[in-house]
C-alpha cells in the first residue's frame, strides 16, 4: 500500500502545482486528415482508408472543420492565433498507431497564450494561463486477449481496430497554475468542468468524459512551503470524471508529500489514475531521454489563418460562460448560493436545457441537485454522465404538474430511467404508478382509515382540521403513496364535516 | 518479330489510324520482355493478364469510337514505388513482399483512366535508395548497354525496360536525381517535374519534400505526351499545385523546329570539372557547343551553395525517410518476423526490421534518426533547412541571368555492377549533378548526350527551369535531342548493343 | 545521447539509435555499419555553420499555406480491404504480438 500524508499536513509543508492536458475530441463529421467518418461505434474497421491506416503512398489532407474548431476553441480561450503554423510529426513506436508517428503540433501551436477565470464553488475566481491548444489525431483502440479481464499485462496479444485512428483532438495545456494551496484538486476540477461546459458551448465536441471525448491528463508537483520553486512532477492520466480529477490531484499530493516528507525523491513518471481503488500506480517511466525527434510534416503545408477568417470564426463563439452565469441567475431568479452549487455540480447547462424544455426554474433544480446529484454521486459518475436527459426530466415534472405523479413516485420513474424501462410515461404505466384520484377507491381507503381511527375522526368532527393529516398519512400508506392527498383531503372533510 | 522499337507517339498514331491493335503492342512487348529480361531484370512483376485484358478492352473502345486518350491502348511499366490495387507493391524491399495496395496512386489511377495497359513494376533500390539498383532486395537490374553495368539508380529498372523495348514508355520517381541519372547511362530521356506538378498520392515516400513521380521515355515528345497525362493538381495530396500542366507537347513542336534563337542558357560553373569524367564532360561540351548553334546565347553561372546540396540532401533524406520507414513495423501488412519464445510487439518490430531492410536503408534510418534527435536538430537538420533556402536563392539568381539551366546530368557512365557496393560516399557522388534541382523543387529533364570517348557508353545532359516553367525543359530538351540525333543520323539507342548475342 | 562531437559516430550511439529506430542489430551488424556511418557523417558534417541565423528554414520547396479538404465523408476501404494485407487478423481486428507497455 502507498504511503499517503494527511491532505492537511501536506498542505502545511508543500505547495502545490497544477497543470492540467485536456485532450478534446472534436465531432467532426470526418477525421482530422481524411474523408472517413469520425463517428463512435461502427464496425471494427469499417471506419478506414489508406490514410488513417498508414498504408504506404496514403497522404494527409487537412479537414477545414477541425482547423476552425481549434481556432475557435483558442479564441474562447483568449489565445493568440498563429499567423503562419506547421503540423509536425511526433515519432514513436505503438501498434495502435498506424504510422508510429502522431501528426501533432510542436512548437507552432494554432493557438497560445491564453487565460480563462475559473470560478471556484464559494463564488472565488481563479486565473488559469493557457500556454497552447493544438490540434493531432487519435490513435487506434487494442483489445487485450487473454489474461485477465482486458488488462494489457498478461495479455498474449492484442486485437487492434483503427477506427478512432484519426479523429481530431485538440490537446489544451495550461501552465503551472501555483499558489492555490489546499483548493489545487478543487480548482483542477472546476477548471475542467468549466472548460467542458465551453467546449460544449462551442458545440465542438460531445465533451463526455466517460466517453473519452475529452480526457484529462493532471500534473502535479510539490515543492517546500515558500520555496517558490517547481518540484518534479507527475502526470496521471485516464482521469475520467470530473470528481476523478478532484480526487486524482488530491491523492497526488497526499503521496507526494508522504514521499518527499521521507526524504525520497518523486520519479517524473505517468501514472494511472483508478477509478474503482480512489488511488495512482505507476506507469511508464518518462526519462528526458524519451526523445520525439520532432520534425515539420513535410506532407502537409503550413496553416496561415488570415485575420479575416478569424474575426468571422470569433463572431461565431457563444457567449462569455461569466456573462451568461449572470444573466441566466437574473432569469431564473436564483439566489448566489443556488447558482454557485449549480455550476459546483456541473448542472447548468442540464438545468438550462430542462427549464427550456418548459420547467419552471426552481423544479428543475430541485430534480438536478437533489434526487439526481444523489444518484449520482451514490454510483460515482458526472451528473452529464448519469444517463437521465433534461427533456426526460422535463417529461417526469410536466407529469407531476398533471397531477399523474407526486414527488415520491417521481423517483421511482427516475428508478426506472435509469434501469433503462423507456420512457417516463411507459415507466408509470409499467410500475403502475400513477396517482389514484379516482372517489370510489380513495372513498373505500378514507372509510377504513377513520373506522380505524375513530379518536382522530372525532376531533376532525369536533372542528381540529389539521388533525386530517394524521387520516390523510394513513390513506396513503394503504394505497402505497399513489394517492391524489389533496382529493384524500377533501374526502375525509366531506365525510367527517 | 522484330523489336517494338516504335516511340509511344507513333503507337498512339498506329492504334489511332487502326494499323494496329493495342492488344498485339502489348503482346509485342510482353514478348519482348520474356526475351530479354531475365537478362536485364527490369521487371519486379510482369502482369501479363492484366495487360492484354486492358489492351482489349482499349481495343473495344477504339472500335467503338470511344478512346479514352491519345495514349489510349499504349502500354507502360511502373516502377514498383507506385501503388497500384491488386498488383504488388514491393518498394524494392523484403519488408513489403508480397503486400497488395488496396488502392491505386493517383498517377496510376490516371493511367488507367487514359485506357493504358500496366505491363508490370519494375525494380529499384529498396525504398528508392541508391544510383544503381543494386539495393534491391531482389537483385539488381543490368544495364543494356552493357550487363555488367548498372542501370543507374534508384529507377534503374524503368530506365533499362525502355532502354530495352520492354516498354514504350515508364514511370519513375525522383527524389535526388533517380528518373534522370539512369536515364542518362542508358540513353533514354526522364524528366523530374516540378515539385508539386504530378500527384505524389500513392507514392510509397522515400523524402516527401523531395519525391516527384515523373516520365521515362525514349524521346522528349514522348516524355511530355505522358507528363500532360498525370500531372495536374490532386487534393489528395496537400503539396500538389493548383495550376494547369501547361502545353507541354507544344513545347516540344517548338523545340522540334532546331530553333534556340533568344534562349538564354546557363552553364552552371559548380555542376562540371573535377570528379566529372572526361568523356561525360566533351560530350555536354558538344551539347551546349550546338546549341549556340542552334541560335542559344550561352552565359556561366555561379551557384555557390551547390557545394553544400550533397549534405544537405543527405540530412534531409534520411530524416524524412527514417519517419516514413516507421510505419514498417509488422503490425498491420508486410513481413512479420516473430522471433523464438513468446515475443512482444515490440521484439517482433525489431526483429522485422532488422531482416526486411536492407544496409542502405539501415544506414539512412539511422543517419536520419541522428539528424532529429534532440541536441543534434539544429545542428544538422535544422541547418540542412537553412542551407536548402541558399540553394533556392542561387537558383532564382541564376535564372534571373538564364532561361535554363544546363550541366552534365551524372558526373561518370554507368559503372560496373558492384564497384561502389560497400563505398556509400562513393555512390552518393552519382548524384551531384541532380540533387540541387530536388531541393528547390525545379524541374529537369535528361536526354543523351553521345557515348563517352573512354567507354562507349551513354552520357546525359540536364536541363533546369525555373518551378512551373517545365515547358522550357521540354522545349531546349527536344531541341537538343533534334539537333544530336541529325547529327548521330539516328536515335542514340539504336547503338547499344548488349543486349546482341 | 553523449555531446554532438560534430565529425563521427561512435559503436554506443549507432547502437542508440538503431534502438531508437526499433531496428535489431547484430553485432555483426554494428561493426559494419558504425564505421560507414562515421565516414558519411564526416562528410556531411561540414554543412554546419554554412548558413547564418538570419536565413530561414526551407521545409517545403513549393510554398503553398491553408490547403484544406471539406469535412465530408468520402467512401474509405471495407474492413475485408484493410485487413487484407494483416499479418494476422481475429474478429475483424489486426492481431498483434501482446503489447508491452502501460495501461490504456
Amino acid at each position: 500500500m502507498t504511503d499517503l500524508l494527511s491532505y492537511d499536513d501536506a498542505l502545511a509543508a508543500y505547495d502545490p502545482a497544477l497543470g492540467l492536458e485536456v485532450h478534446v475530441e472534436l465531432n467532426t463529421a470526418t477525421k482530422m486528415f481524411c474523408g472517413c467518418p469520425a463517428t463512435f461505434g461502427g464496425e471494427p474497421n469499417s471506419q478506414v482508408c489508406p490514410v488513417c491506416l498508414g498504408l504506404p503512398g496514403a497522404m494527409p489532407v487537412v479537414n477545414r472543420i477541425g482547423v476552425e474548431s481549434a481556432i475557435r476553441i483558442g479564441l474562447a480561450l483568449n489565445c493568440s492565433i498563429a499567423e503562419w503554423c506547421r503540423f509536425a510529426r511526433k515519432n514513436y513506436f505503438y501498434p495502435d498507431m498506424p504510422k508510429n508517428f502522431q501528426t501533432s503540433q510542436y512548437d507552432e501551436p494554432i493557438a497560445f497564450d491564453g487565460w480563462m477565470g475559473v470560478e471556484l464553488d464559494d463564488g472565488e475566481t481563479v486565473r488559469v494561463e493557457i500556454e497552447r491548444a493544438h490540434m493531432e489525431e487519435d490513435t487506434g483502440k487494442s483489445l487485450h486477449v487473454g489474461g485477465s479481464t482486458g488488462r494489457i499485462h498478461g495479455a498474449s496479444h492484442s486485437l487492434v481496430d483503427y477506427n478512432r485512428a484519426g479523429i481530431p483532438l485538440i490537446e489544451i495545456v495550461t501552465r503551472p497554475i501555483t499558489g492555490v494551496g489546499e483548493r489545487a484538486p478543487e480548482v483542477a476540477r472546476a477548471y475542467v468542468q468549466q472548460l467542458r461546459d465551453l467546449i460544449v458551448a462551442l458545440d465542438v465536441s460531445e465533451a463526455r468524459m466517460d466517453q473519452g471525448n475529452l480526457r484529462a491528463d493532471v500534473n502535479l508537483s510539490l515543492a517546500p512551503k515558500g520555496s517558490g520553486t517547481l518540484g518534479t512532477r507527475t502526470e496521471t492520466k485516464n482521469v475520467n470524471s470530473f470528481r476523478s480529477v478532484e480526487r486524482a490531484v488530491r491523492y497526488e499530493v497526499q503521496r507526494h508529500a508522504a514521499v518527499l516528507s521521507g526524504g525520497s525523491s518523486i520519479l517524473q513518471e505517468t501514472r494511472h489514475w483508478h477509478e474503482d481503488t480512489g488511488i495512482t500506480t505507476s506507469g511508464r517511466e518518462k526519462s528526458d531521454a524519451e526523445d520525439y525527434r520532432y520534425f515539420p510534416e513535410p506532407d502537409l503545408v503550413p496553416v496561415a489563418p488570415s485575420r479575416e477568417w478569424v474575426e468571422e470564426l470569433r463572431a461565431t463563439l457563444p457567449e462569455n460562460p461569466t456573462a451568461k452565469r449572470a444573466r441566466l441567475q437574473a432569469a431564473w431568479g436564483f439566489s448566489d448560493l443556488e447558482m454557485r452549487d449549480t455550476v459546483g455540480a456541473g448542472a447548468l447547462g442540464l438545468v438550462e436545457e430542462t427549464i427550456a424544455a418548459g420547467v419552471a426554474p426552481q423544479a428543475a433544480r430541485k430534480w438536478w441537485l437533489g434526487e439526481l446529484a444523489r444518484r449520482a454521486n451514490d454510483t460515482g459518475v458526472d451528473l452529464a454522465d448519469l444517463g437521465v436527459t433534461p427533456a426526460q426530466v422535463a417529461e417526469v415534472q410536466g407529469l407531476v404538474d398533471a397531477g399523474t405523479l407526486n414527488d415520491k413516485l417521481a423517483r421511482q420513474v427516475f428508478d426506472g430511467l435509469l434501469a433503462g424501462e423507456g420512457t417516463p410515461q411507459q415507466i408509470v404505466e409499467g410500475r403502475g404508478l400513477a396517482i389514484v384520484s379516482d372517489d370510489g377507491a380513495l372513498s373505500t381507503a378514507v372509510d377504513n382509515a377513520i373506522a380505524a381511527n375513530p379518536d382522530v375522526a372525532d376531533k376532525i368532527r369536533d372542528g381540529k382540521v389539521a388533525a386530517a393529516g394524521a387520516l390523510i398519512g394513513a390513506v396513503m400508506k394503504e394505497m402505497r403513496g399513489q394517492a391524489d392527498a389533496a382529493r384524500v383531503r377533501e374526502l375525509i372533510l366531506e365525510k367527517l364535516t | 518479330m522484330s523489336h517494338p522499337r516504335t516511340t509511344a507517339a507513333s503507337l498512339a498514331d498506329d492504334l489511332a489510324a487502326g494499323r494496329v491493335t493495342s492488344v498485339e503492342v502489348t503482346q509485342n512487348h510482353l514478348d519482348r520482355i520474356a526475351e530479354v529480361d531475365d537478362r536485364v531484370h527490369a521487371f519486379l512483376q510482369v502482369d501479363t493478364e492484366g495487360a492484354l485484358a486492358e489492351a482489349a478492352a482499349s481495343d473495344e473502345r477504339r472500335a467503338a469510337g470511344r478512346p479514352l486518350s491519345a495514349l489510349d491502348g499504349v502500354p507502360i511499366a511502373v516502377k514498383d514505388v507506385l501503388a497500384t490495387r491488386g498488383l504488388p507493391t514491393t518498394c524494392g524491399s523484403k519488408i513489403l513482399e508480397g503486400w497488395v495496395p488496396p488502392y491505386d496512386a493517383t498517377v496510376v489511377r490516371k493511367l488507367r483512366e487514359a485506357g493504358l495497359p500496366i505491363l508490370g513494376k519494375t525494380n529499384m533500390d529498396e525504398f528508392a535508395m541508391g544510383s544503381s539498383t543494386e539495393h534491391s532486395a531482389y537483385g539488381p537490374t543490368h544495364n543494356p548497354w552493357d550487363l555488367d553495368r548498372i542501370p543507374g539508380g534508384s529507377g534503374g529498372g524503368s530506365a533499362a525496360a525502355v532502354a530495352s523495348y520492354e516498354a514504350p514508355l515508364a514511370l519513375g520517381t525522383d527524389t535526388g536525381g533517380s528518373i534522370r541519372q539512369p536515364g542518362a547511362v542508358t540513353g533514354t530521356v526522364g524528366v523530374k517535374p516540378t515539385y508539386g506538378g504530378v500527384s505524389r498520392y500513392g507514392l510509397v515516400a522515400l523524402a516527401n519534400s523531395l519525391d516527384q513521380v515523373g516520365p521515362v521515355t525514349r524521346t522528349v515528345e514522348d516524355a511530355a505526351l505522358l507528363h500532360e497525362l498525370i500531372g495536374g493538381h490532386d487534393p489528395l495530396d496537400s503539396t500538389s499545385i493548383d495550376a494547369p500542366v501547361g502545353d507541354l507537347v507544344g513545347a516540344v513542336r517548338a523545340g522540334q523546329s532546331g530553333d534556340l534563337s533568344g534562349v538564354r542558357i546557363g552553364v552552371v560553373k559548380e555542376l562540371g570539372g573535377e570528379g566529372y569524367q572526361p568523356g561525360v564532360l566533351a560530350r555536354f561540351q558538344e551539347s551546349v557547343d550546338l546549341m549556340v548553334g542552334a541560335g542559344a546565347e550561352v552565359v556561366e553561372v555561379s551557384c555557390p551553395s551547390f557545394v553544400h546540396a550533397l549534405a544537405t540532401y543527405y540530412l534531409i533524406l534520411p530524416a524524412e525517410a527514417s519517419s516514413n520507414l516507421a510505419k514498417f513495423d509488422a503490425m498491420r501488412y508486410g513481413l512479420r518476423v516473430v522471433p523464438e519464445g513468446s515475443p512482444s510487439a515490440e521484439e517482433v518490430m525489431r526483429a522485422t526490421r532488422d531482416a526486411g531492410f536492407g544496409d542502405e536503408v539501415k544506414r539512412r534510418i539511422i543517419l536520419g534518426t541522428y539528424a532529429l534527435s534532440s541536441g543534434y536538430y539544429d545542428a544538422y537538420y535544422g541547418q540542412a533547412q537553412k542551407v536548402r533556402t541558399l540553394i533556392t536563392r542561387d537558383f532564382d539568381a541564376a535564372f534571373g541571368q538564364a532561361d535554363v539551366l544546363v550541366s552534365p546530368t551524372a558526373p561518370t557512365t554507368a559503372f560496373k555492377l558492384g564497384e561502389k557496393l560497400d563505398d556509400p560516399l562513393a555512390m552518393y557522388l552519382n548524384d551531384l549533378a541532380t540533387i540541387p534541382a530536388n531541393l528547390a523543387g525545379v524541374p529537369g529533364i535528361s536526354v543523351p548526350s553521345g557515348l563517352a570517348d573512354e567507354d562507349g557508353l551513354p552520357a546525359g545532359v540536364q536541363v533546369l527551369a525555373p518551378a512551373l516553367a517545365d515547358d522550357r525543359v521540354y522545349r531546349v530538351g527536344a531541341a537538343l535531342e533534334k539537333l544530336l540525333t541529325d547529327q548521330w543520323g539516328g536515335p542514340l539507342l539504336d547503338r547499344a548493343t548488349g543486349l546482341e548475342s | 545521447m553523449p555531446e554532438p562531437s560534430g565529425a563521427s559516430i561512435t559503436r554506443e550511439q549507432v547502437a542508440h539509435l538503431a534502438d531508437l529506430a526499433r531496428i535489431d542489430l547484430s553485432d555483426a551488424e554494428l561493426d559494419h555499419l558504425a564505421p560507414q556511418l562515421s565516414v558519411i557523417l564526416e562528410s556531411i558534417a561540414s554543412i554546419q555553420g554554412v548558413a547564418g541565423e538570419d536565413v530561414p528554414p526551407t521545409s517545403h520547396p513549393v510554398p503553398l499555406t491553408n490547403v484544406f479538404r471539406e469535412d465530408v465523408v468520402v467512401p474509405g476501404l471495407t474492413p475485408e480491404e484493410a485487413l487484407s494485407g494483416a499479418p494476422e487478423s481475429e474478429e475483424q481486428r489486426f492481431s498483434v504480438p501482446r503489447i508491452l507497455g502501460e495501461e490504456a
